[in-house]
């Protein structure tokens, strides 16, 4: 019987490769703003692994909720006709 | 020896456990952006909220927040799909041929028509060249 | 018992979280990816109500609340500025 906890702390680093690798390699900008999100969720869900869940918190809703919310506001109101 | 809350608690993680696996393997494999859309709202949302009364059966000292998430995803993921899926329809994305069916065409195509009847759209831009 | 029982669901899950995954890999559209980075919040905070369970610490619970809130309005801004209406 293996341990849960690193096993799952390897998905999830695994999964966060997967996501930055998504980020740098694809065209479009909207994919990479994505991405980039995903990350940072990927990120908080390991900061909660490791046992600090107000770290996990901060970076929850900053990292992944206002950030990618800012980036894809910002990105609407610059380049009005032409998306993605 | 585990009691039947216990018992009980845990099978109900496997089974909202299942219903995750089966909406990730459907968002695998469908074949269109709308049936993906469609298998992976609906069965990570039963999905999550079993797994959330199974662990309100494990530690029923949670149970408020417990209830309080499992409101939140009851509101928030069918909106959100939703949305999604609007999003899709007004961009004009694609949907596969799999999924829709026209038997009266396929049995046509199989006999031989003798003549070419003219097209709806041929026949329609005709009609607005007349009026203008 | 109940420790194999949280193990086998947890396993499962990984599975649900890798096919998520490969789709947001994979996904010829935006809207693909969107819909996996939809499936992969919900899987979080499945697999955070897990880590709750497996750690006995009731805090956690809290996370699970930020991420069922957050990833809500992640996904509504990220559909009106795929239809283009900010």
């Amino acid at each position: 019987m293996i341990e849960l906890m690193p096993a799952l702390t390897l998905l999830f680093a695994a999964a966060m490769i997967g996501a930055a690798f998504v980020a740098i390699q694809v065209e479009q900008i909207s994919i990479a703003i994505l991405a980039a999100g995903l990350v940072s969720l990927l990120a908080s869900v390991m900061f909660l692994f490791f046992a600090a869940p107000d770290v996990a918190m901060t970076e929850a809703a900053i990292g992944s909720g206002l950030t990618t919310f800012l980036f894809f506001f910002v990105l609407g109101r610059v380049r009005g006709d032409k998306h993605d | 020896m585990e009691s039947l809350l216990d018992m009980t608690g845990g099978l109900l993680l496997v089974a909202g456990a299942a219903f995750l696996l089966l909406g990730g393997l459907g968002l695998w494999r469908m074949p269109d952006l709308f049936n993906r859309i469609q298998a992976g709202a609906k069965t990570t949302t039963l999905g999550t909220i079993l797994i959330l009364a199974g662990t309100a059966f494990l530690h029923p000292e949670w149970g408020f927040k417990l209830l309080l998430i499992g409101l939140f995803l009851l509101f928030t993921n069918p909106l959100s799909s939703q949305v999604l899926a609007r999003a899709a329809h007004r961009r004009g994305i694609e949907t596969s041929p799999k999924t829709s069916v026209d038997l009266l065409a396929d049995s046509l195509s199989e006999q031989d028509m003798p003549e070419k009847l003219p097209s709806e759209k041929t026949l329609s831009d005709k009609g607005i060249e007349e009026k203008s | 018992m109940v420790e194999t029982l949280i193990a086998f669901a947890a396993l499962l899950t990984g599975i649900a979280f890798l096919f998520a995954l490969l789709r947001f890999i994979k996904g010829p559209s935006t809207f693909d990816r969107v819909i996996a980075f939809d499936v992969l919040t919900v899987v979080s905070i499945t697999f955070i109500v897990l880590s709750a369970l497996i750690e006995e610490r009731g805090i956690y619970l809290d996370v699970a609340l930020v991420y069922a809130l957050l990833s809500f309005l992640g996904v509504i801004a990220i559909a009106r500025y795929l239809e283009g209406r900010f």
